[in-house]
């Protein structure tokens, strides 16, 4: 379990427990966390569960991007260099304070 | 006014067996997407990657699953109108009139709703000085090319389109490439294209930039774009095109009167039938206590959704429960000779 923040566009902040082995972007839904739409479901194929992780430490701390991951951030809305698919990044106990922030809109 | 049992809305999978069924309990349908071709998510989405999960198909793409429920639906000879949105249903007695974009007009008992989750739109840049020149001079697609002879364009993206484009365009064009990163992740035969014509001068490819504002008084001038550590670039161009792939909305379907949960259609899992008699829905855009967004499941509901319209297309008559193996009726539909 791992506490998360997700912060959203206008800066409404949500803090949730998410169990072990779900993803930031399931854990997010499940909590009817406005701000990541995930219409593919998790499969890495249409990147609007698009999210910034803005404190630098965090984004190294995170599991690398796996393959496929940047080529579908290019056609997120407004990706950055900070910028990560939340539906690849699952969650362990080592993800306890993470913080993510939502971008304006998701497409 | 095409007249027909049910307009299927969405042809993915889901769609397409409901189409099956339908034509197997002797129904007519006509299908309806807003894509230029037949398959939905599966050909837009993932077209090569692999599906493991389609009973007793242990493996196949996207493409390969579309491409044999087309073939298991061709004895119907059902009708497709692609690249066409549903704009408009309205209710007339008994029936459904179901208006598109491009102005057909249907009358139906039925509409079955396999949506997805919307239809699949351009995306856009982020960028609020874009929306005065879309459609003029910021695209998002290639409807004639002729208009860019001549002319200076910047074209931003690094997937097949964006490298299609900038290749076929740098024939009669100026063309400049701007991606966010260094990697393309186009077809690499397109990438080494890129590189040479890059290396002849014929395309200037910028990376590691994106787009930061358009400017222009009137008609479009040039565009800002921005490096990584925030240096702005100004260049002039006629037209600047994005290419960063499909986005899902649910579009006109928000409008038709249905109860929404968030952007799912709640419905009966009896007949998948909404809030109002005669439109079902079924696939990822339905929801249910329990509902999986597999394509089986698709499938499922579109076998029940197809005898939930049979009580609105044929009141008169009863629907008895047949079997492919056992139906002579059915086996004349399908045009088996035996």
């Amino acid at each position: 379990m791992a506490n998360i923040k997700y912060i959203e566009f206008n800066g409404k902040e949500h803090k949730v427990n998410v169990p072990n082995g779900l993803s930031v972007m399931e854990g997010a839904v499940q909590n009817n966390i406005p701000g990541i739409d995930a219409d593919c479901g998790g499969g890495m194929s249409c990147a609007t569960c698009h999210v910034y992780i803005n404190d630098d430490e965090w984004f190294k701390k995170l599991p690398k991007k796996e393959m496929g991951e940047d080529d579908m951030l290019d056609q997120a809305y407004d990706p950055k260099l900070n910028s990560r698919l939340s539906c690849q990044i699952i969650v362990s106990e080592e993800l306890d304070g993470l913080v993510v922030q939502l971008p304006e809109k998701q497409g | 006014m095409i007249k027909t049992d049910v307009v299927i809305i969405g042809a993915g999978p889901t769609g397409l067996f409901c189409a099956h069924q339908i034509g197997i309990i002797g129904l007519k349908c006509e299908l309806v997407d807003n894509l230029d071709k037949i398959g939905g998510q599966c050909i837009e989405l993932y077209p090569d990657k692999p599906i493991y999960d389609i009973p007793a198909v242990p493996e196949c793409t996207g493409e390969e699953l579309t491409n044999n429920l087309v073939q298991q639906i061709k004895p119907f000879n059902f009708n497709f109108h692609l690249s066409d949105r549903v704009q408009e249903l309205k209710n007339n007695n008994d029936k459904w009139i179901v208006k598109t974009l491009s102005g057909k007009e249907f009358e139906a008992y039925n509409v079955v709703i396999a949506g997805g989750v919307g239809s699949f739109e351009p995306r856009k840049f982020p960028i609020k000085s874009a929306e005065k020149f879309d459609g003029k001079s910021v695209l998002y697609s290639v409807k004639d090319k002729n208009i860019f002879k001549d002319k200076s364009l910047v074209i931003f993206g690094g997937g097949d389109s964006a490298l299609d484009w900038a290749i076929e365009l740098s024939n009669s064009s100026k063309v400049t490439l701007v991606h966010r990163r260094d990697e393309f992740r186009g077809a690499p035969a397109s990438v080494q294209k890129i590189k040479e014509l890059n290396d002849k001068n014929v395309i200037d490819v910028i990376t590691k930039h994106s787009i930061e504002e358009v400017k222009g008084n009137g008609s479009l001038e040039s565009v800002d774009i921005k490096s990584e550590s925030g240096e702005i670039k100004n260049i002039k161009t006629d037209y600047v095109l994005g290419f960063f792939g499909l986005i899902m909305k649910l579009g006109p379907i928000a409008d038709w009167g249905l109860n929404l949960d968030k952007k799912t259609i709640p419905v009966n899992t009896e007949n998948f039938e909404t809030n109002k008699k005669g439109i079902f829905a079924i696939g990822d855009i339905c929801s249910y206590p329990g509902k999986l967004k597999l394509i089986l499941s698709g499938f499922h509901e579109g076998a029940l959704a197809a005898r939930g319209c049979f009580r609105y297309a044929r009141p008169d008559e009863k629907y008895r429960f047949e079997f492919t193996t056992a139906s002579s009726t059915i086996k004349d539909r399908l045009g088996i000779k035996e």
